[in-house]
């Protein structure tokens, strides 16, 4: 497969700005910035209606945005939307394939599309069903498909020509456990080959698996950037988590700890999570003041945060400014 | 071919025959379409040809054969919407938007799968016309050139039907369109002679692109046509072929702006 050469940062897009005509104000994109590595896996991460999809439609030509500048393998996507096009695979939201026609001839089409001859778009169409587990498939309707191998197909489908970016649009919203893996080893292989990959996801734990990086997306605008690591270290303290054997010493256990926790404390069902900024200090305030009321805990650990807790700490943040 | 438009072509050709495949694969709804006409055929003819007025020694057939060939031209309309919206819906149009092709390239393919499509339900019309005991009787060539005027006129609703599919977006408003195709099917020269509506009717019905055709088919097979003498009557041939270019020349540019308005 020919790779085409592209700059180091492959996905540049600063201070975009979509509404959409008829749209909601403020709905789409609000200044909307991201830098993509090549060789890298950028997840864009936020709830429903944060304007996932529109950055993915905007970076990949289908939608023109109202003002800002983005960049895709070094080309404009507004003035050389076709240079663009040649550089990128695009999996929208929605596994767009031809339901009537089997997931052979999907591939075929779409590879005749990409303008390899008819011989080389059968050998790699059968390429691409083998290693996406649809060879047994190949020759059914893809409406018969199970959710999770039209969106395998379709995926399939936006790699005909290896393309050196692929955009991937929610890739397992809607899928079961199995399937959703299957997907992920998918996008997983493709990193290992070397494709740049922007991925959007309402899963705080699809990101934390595939992405090297994290864009958290609201309201149309990046709120916050990093590593994984590096978010979870940024936003919010560690957590104390204690957990209890008697629902009637949760009271109790919340009056005894609050003086001690750096912030509000989360309580769910038997445990107490407690923010903490000094780690051990807190863990031996907390287990004191525990055995002083003579309240025996089941376990207490001490943990960073996850990625929900990130998320519900800026949404909050957002919700009180 | 390394130029621009060798490559709409040849992608053109590579989209269209993707409807190639959906008949192959689904064979049901398109024998269905093209058998459809043909059923409208035997009941105007056999239910209600009896009552037509005809004059000595007249099939009804003579009148109706083409008129439903440019009746079955309007149903093409149908097919062409729904195949946009479909597509649309399916993120089919999205996913050849994200390709190196041109736009040039999807619209073509859609026109030459839907113009194939008018050629098989014309043929299959004509088969059974010719059973029923229609004929032409002129010449060869003026029989191929009313086809022509056929698929023109076809071509021309083509626009119109990309338009429509493009704008209204989901099913509910596609039935609805499919509701409306059948008062302006009527409301023409398909099957009655404009004579015999009441005047004002019978001059809005004469200038139905749908009659202007009809019209000018009926001329070119030498079927006799009792239209009145009038103005458009007399010129038939002409307003045949310009009715069409004119609907091209209109719904064509608004086709394309609102296909490229998908990225607005
Ligand atoms: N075609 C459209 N017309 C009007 N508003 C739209 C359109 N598409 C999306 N929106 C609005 O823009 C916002 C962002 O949508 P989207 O990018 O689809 O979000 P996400 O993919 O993160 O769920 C939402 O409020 C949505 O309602
Ligand atoms: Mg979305």
């Amino acid at each position: 497969m020919q790779r085409v050469e592209v700059p180091e940062r492959v996905i540049l897009a600063s201070e975009v700005r979509k509404n959409y005509v008829g749209g909601t104000e403020g709905a789409g994109l609000n200044g909307f910035d991201l830098e993509v590595q090549a060789g890298t896996v950028v997840g864009l991460l936020g709830p429903n209606g944060a304007g996932k999809t529109t950055a993915v439609r905007i970076l990949s030509t289908l939608l023109a945005p109202d003002s800002g500048e983005a960049t895709v393998a070094g080309y404009d996507v507004r003035r050389q939307g076709g240079e663009v096009r040649r550089r990128i695979g695009l999996v929208g939201q929605y596994a767009a394939v031809d339901e009537i026609i089997t997931g052979r001839q999907n591939l075929v089409l779409f590879g005749r599309l990409n303008h390899l001859s008819r011989p080389a778009a059968v050998r790699r169409a059968d390429e691409l069903l083998e290693r996406f587990a649809l060879t047994a498939a190949a020759d059914q309707a893809a409406a018969k498909y199970s959710g999770g191998m039209r969106r395998r197909l379709d995926l399939a489908a936006s790699l005909i020509v290896a393309p050196p970016v692929l955009f991937v649009d929610e890739p397992t919203t809607g899928l079961d456990p199995a399937a959703r893996i299957e997907v992920w080893s998918a996008v997983r292989d493709l990193v290992d080959g070397g494709t740049t990959v922007l991925l959007t996801t309402q899963y705080l734990e699809e990101a934390d698996r595939l992405a090297d990086r994290i864009s958290m997306l609201k309201a149309g605008k990046v709120v916050a950037e990093g590593t994984p690591d590096e978010l979870k270290a940024a936003l919010g303290a560690d957590w104390l988590d204690v957990v209890l054997l008697d629902p009637a010493d949760v009271p109790r256990v919340r009056a005894l700890v609050e003086p001690l926790a750096a912030g509000e404390l989360r309580v769910d069902d038997l445990r107490v999570s407690i923010p903490v900024r000094d780690r051990t200090r807190t863990l031996v305030d907390v287990a004191t003041s525990l055995r002083e009321a003579m309240i025996e805990p089941e376990d207490i650990t001490l943990r960073r945060p996850t990625l929900d807790e990130v998320f519900l700490h800026l949404t909050a943040e957002e919700v009180a400014a | 071919m390394t130029n621009r438009f060798g490559w709409a072509l040849a992608d053109g050709w590579t989209i269209a025959r993707r409807d190639l495949t959906h008949w192959r694969m689904q064979p049901g709804p398109v024998i269905f379409k093209w058998f459809f006409p043909v059923l409208m055929l035997l009941m105007f003819g056999a239910l209600l040809g009896g009552a037509m007025e005809r004059p000595e020694g007249q099939s009804y057939y003579e009148l109706l054969v083409p008129g439903i060939f440019a009746l079955a031209m309007l149903f093409g309309l149908e097919s062409t919407m729904l195949a946009i919206t479909e597509d649309a819906a399916k993120g089919v149009t999205d996913r050849f938007r994200s390709l190196p092709i041109s736009s040039t390239a999807v619209v073509l393919g859609r026109c030459i799968a839907d113009l194939l499509d008018s050629v098989v339900t014309l043929t299959v019309l004509v088969v059974t016309g010719l059973v029923l005991g229609w004929r032409w009787h002129g010449t060869f060539a003026a029989a191929l050139a009313a086809f022509g005027l056929l698929l023109l006129l076809r071509f021309a609703l083509l626009w119109v039907g990309t338009f429509i599919g493009l704008v209204v977006k989901n099913a509910q408003s596609v039935a609805m369109v499919q509701v409306l195709v059948w008062p302006i099917g009527f409301l023409s020269s398909a099957f009655v002679a404009t004579s015999t509506m009441p005047s004002w009717l019978g001059a809005i019905a004469q200038w139905n692109p749908l009659s202007l055709t009809a019209t000018a088919a009926r001329s070119l097979f030498e079927n006799p046509d009792t239209a009145p003498a009038s103005w458009i009557g007399d010129h038939a041939i002409g307003a045949a072929v310009i009715g069409p270019l004119l609907l091209t020349a209109l719904f064509l540019p608004l086709a394309a702006t609102r296909f490229r308005k998908l990225s607005r």
